[in-house]
This record gives C-alpha cells, structure tokens and sequence, in this order.
C-alpha cells in the first residue's frame, strides 16, 4: 500500500469514490442519519406501544414486532448490500467498495442476532417454542454464520488486498442465502407465518401497526447507514496511512483524541 | 497472545463457522426442509412411518377433548381434505385453539392414531385489533350463512 | 392511548419478559455498538498517532513500528 493515489479533481460523483474524498463526506453526513434515527424511532416506538392497538389473537406479545421485522428486514438487507459492494470491488477492483462490506458486516450481524433473539422470545409465547429448525429460522441461522465468518475471515487474512478478496467471495456465495430466507415460507412447509407485508398483496396489518413497523424499518436503515460511515472512517484511515492526506488529518487530530 | 496466533485462531473460528454453516444446510435441511407434512400428505402414505414426524394443520372445530386426568387431550388435525386424530398428553400453547393452525410432532400408531410428544401454534400474519377481529368473524359467519 | 394505567403499561399484557426481553436486549447491542464504533475511532487515531511518531523516531523506531503495525 505504498502507492500514493493522487487525488482526482473530478467533478462527477464519482470522485467520492476516492477514499480522501469520502472521509470527510462521511464524517459530515453520519450524524444527520444518526438523528433521523433517533427521531425515528421514538415515533415508531410511540406508534407501536401507544397508538396501535393489542392484537385480537396474540395479545400485547406481538408488539416485538416493531423490532423484530425491522432487524430480519435489515439483517437480508445489509447482506445483500455487502454482496453488491464486493461485487463492485471485484470488477472495478476500487478499495473503497470492499471497505464499504467490511463497514456494513457488524452491523448486519447485529441486526441478525437481533432477529434471532427477538424471535425466540416472541416464539415461545405463541408457537410454544423458543426454536425449531424449520427452513426460516435455520437459514436466518445460517445468515448468522455467514456474517461472523466473514468479519473473521477479513479480520484474519493480514494482507488488506488478500482480505478484501476472500471476504467479497464469502459476500457474494453467502447472498444465495438471502432469497432463501426470504422465500423459504412460500416455497416449503414452516412454522414461521408467512410475510404480512410484500409486493404481491395488500399488507395483512391494521395500518397503525403497520406504519409503526415501517417507521421503525426506516429508523433501521438510517441507523445502519450512521454507523456504517462512521466506522469506514476508521478503516479509512488504517488503510490509507501512508497518503499524505491521513498524515494532514492526524495534524488535526493531535492531542484532540 | 501473539499476534500470529490470535490470527490463527481467527482463521480457524472463520473455518468452523463455515464447516458449522454448512453442516447445517446439509443436516437440518435436507430433513427439515418440510417442517411438517399435511395431512393428505399423511393419507397417502407420503410421510415417513415408523419414526418420529410433524403434521402441520388445523384443530378441527369441535374436536379437541380433554381426558379426565386432565392432561391428555384428544383432537384431530385437518387441512380440510383429509383429518388424523392425534393423542397429546401435556401442556397446549396458549394459541392452540379450535379452527387455528397447529403442527404436531410424534408417531403414527397401526390404527391410524397419531400420538403426539409436542404440539405447536401455528399463526398466521394477519395482525388486527379485537374489534377488527370480531368484525371478520361475523362477516365470514354471515356469507356462511347465506351459502347454505 | 392502549394503556389504562402505566402498570398495565409495564405489564404487557402478561408477556413483560418476552416484550422487554427483545426490547432490553436490542437496546443494550444497539448502544453496545456505538460505543465500540467510536472506542474504534479513538484507537484508531491514537495508533496512527504512534506508530508516526515512532516511525519519526528513524532507525531507533523501526522495531516499534512493525510492533504497532501487527
């Protein structure tokens, strides 16, 4: 990594493509979307708890849901996101695509054992069963591995570009699994009830719980995105510690850290 | 610990994790890719015998029978087609009810009995308040009703 | 307003431990995380800042340096 890049003054969007370039972006924009976060989940939360309604058959237990939905949807979400960018990163072999996965991965991971956690204890409740191994729950399992296997994997192989390219290969034939997921209650026989929201029909939800369900998937995403940025600066910075630019940012930092 | 090491063991957890994920899909899928078999499936003879399976359904309305001991119940699981009745002898789910979705797991007896070691409540993804419920319910009563 | 009274609140309907479980839990991982991503941050910088000054340092620094870059 002792190639200096030079910084290209490029006027298109692509120029946050240098890393330079997308550093001090990043560090800008996260905190908005750690505030619409915020915001957004205390009005999901509100929505959820205070203005929908008790459901007529589970009672109070189904209000997990407002986590539970938004962390599944999430955890398949920042997989496929983590494929997308090492795909890029492999085809268009730029560093800042692979970092973008390696950002993402926790934060996924998280939201996945979120999923698994919340589910458990909503399961016991109704279904009578903390766990069973029907094709949903194993493959959100699965999806679990794949996460930690991968940030181990990038964290183990010391050289970043050999790293970067065994983690995008994990991304990219651990994606299968997402479709698998997503799919696995209309295509086989589960305990796991069917999705109540999706393209083909109209959502099988009163509305105000179904507007708390969404606010708080937003509330998910921006949160994801907040994070995301703020640890790519980080391994921005490991990453290009030899650029000029790192040695000017350290100048700034001195004795402020 | 050496940097080397806590590489290695890095590495290593990395490759039991994908050993462990893959075991997974090979094991738990390839035998619980159905969770449970319907009861037509069941009729025709298409679930496993002699060993250990679940039938997933509906409670049959009117069905469910409470032993004296108070434990063991007797219902019959149905989807609509065909209808198994099944012993269980424990607690039931506070969602199991009459007309709701159910899977049983056990064993299949010579006279067509299915004994169950467990029984889940299988919801569906309809989330109403109670009124909304109500209202569904006397609408579905209703075009009953007029059916006949 | 779903609640008669913050007791009934706090109750859940019965299902307290299943709906703050999953709440408790989500909530402690999520500030778990913020706090890790901005430790990251700070470590970050200070073993930039270190292993500069160390490399600085010339010849004398050299086995410092590859001890910081491990």
């Amino acid at each position: 990594m002792k190639d200096m890049q030079k910084p290209e003054r490029s006027k298109s969007l692509f120029r946050f493509a240098a890393p330079q370039m997308f550093y001090p972006l990043a560090g800008r924009i996260a905190p908005w979307f750690a505030g619409i976060a915020a915001i957004l989940a205390a009005v999901g939360l509100w929505l959820g708890f205070f203005v929908a309604p008790t459901d007529a058959i589970q009672g109070d237990v189904y209000r997990v849901i407002y986590i539970h939905v938004a962390a599944a949807w999430m955890s398949m979400f920042v997989y496929m996101i983590m494929a997308f960018w090492s795909f890029v990163g492999l085809v268009m072999n730029t560093r800042l695509s692979f970092i973008m996965s390696q950002a993402l991965a926790p934060t996924g991971a998280m939201f996945c054992f979120v999923a698994l956690w919340t589910g458990a204890l909503w399961g016991k409740p109704t279904w009578g069963a903390y766990w069973v191994w029907d094709a949903r729950l194993t493959s959100q399992l699965l999806l679990l591995f794949l996460y930690l296997g991968f940030m181990a994997l990038t964290r183990a192989i010391e050289d970043p570009r050999r790293a970067d390219k065994a983690g995008a290969i994990i991304a990219l034939v651990g994606a299968v699994n997402v479709p698998i997921i997503y799919f696995s209650v209309k295509w086989w026989n589960t305990l796991h009830q069917g999705a109540s929201v999706s393209l083909d029909k109209a959502p099988s939800m009163a509305t105000t719980m179904l507007t708390g369900m969404l606010v708080m998937a937003l509330a998910a995403w921006a949160y994801t995105i907040a994070v995301a940025l703020w640890r790519v600066r980080s391994l921005i910075l490991e990453r290009e510690r030899h650029t000029e630019w790192v040695a000017a940012e350290l100048n700034a930092l001195e004795g402020k850290i | 610990m050496k940097p080397r090491s806590k590489r290695l063991m890095l590495l290593g957890g990395a490759v039991a994790l994908l050993i462990g994920a893959v075991a997974l899909v090979l094991t738990a899928f390839q035998e619980n890719l159905v969770f449970f078999h319907t009861p037509t499936e069941v009729a025709e003879g298409k679930a496993p015998s002699g060993r250990t399976f679940r039938i997933g359904g509906l409670v049959e309305p009117g069905s469910i029978k409470r032993a004296a001991d108070g434990l063991t119940v007797q219902f019959a699981i149905t989807d609509t087609a065909k209808v198994i009745p099944v012993t269980y002898k424990g607690s039931l789910p506070d969602l199991f009810s009459e007309g709701k979705g159910a899977v049983v797991q056990g064993k299949m007896g010579p006279d067509g009995q299915f004994t169950a070691s467990e029984v889940l409540a299988k919801h569906d993804e309809n989330y109403m308040p109670p009124e909304a419920q109500h209202a569904v319910d006397q609408a579905q009563k209703t075009a009953k009703t007029v059916k006949q | 307003m779903q609640w008669e009274s913050w007791s009934a609140f706090w109750d859940m309907g019965g299902f307290a431990a299943f709906v703050w479980g999953s709440y408790g839990v989500t909530l402690l991982l999520v500030v778990g995380e913020l706090i890790l991503v901005v430790r990251r941050r700070r470590d970050t910088v200070r073993r930039l800042l270190r292993l500069r000054r160390a490399n600085a340092a010339g010849a004398g620094g050299r086995r410092a340096f590859e001890e910081i870059v491990e």
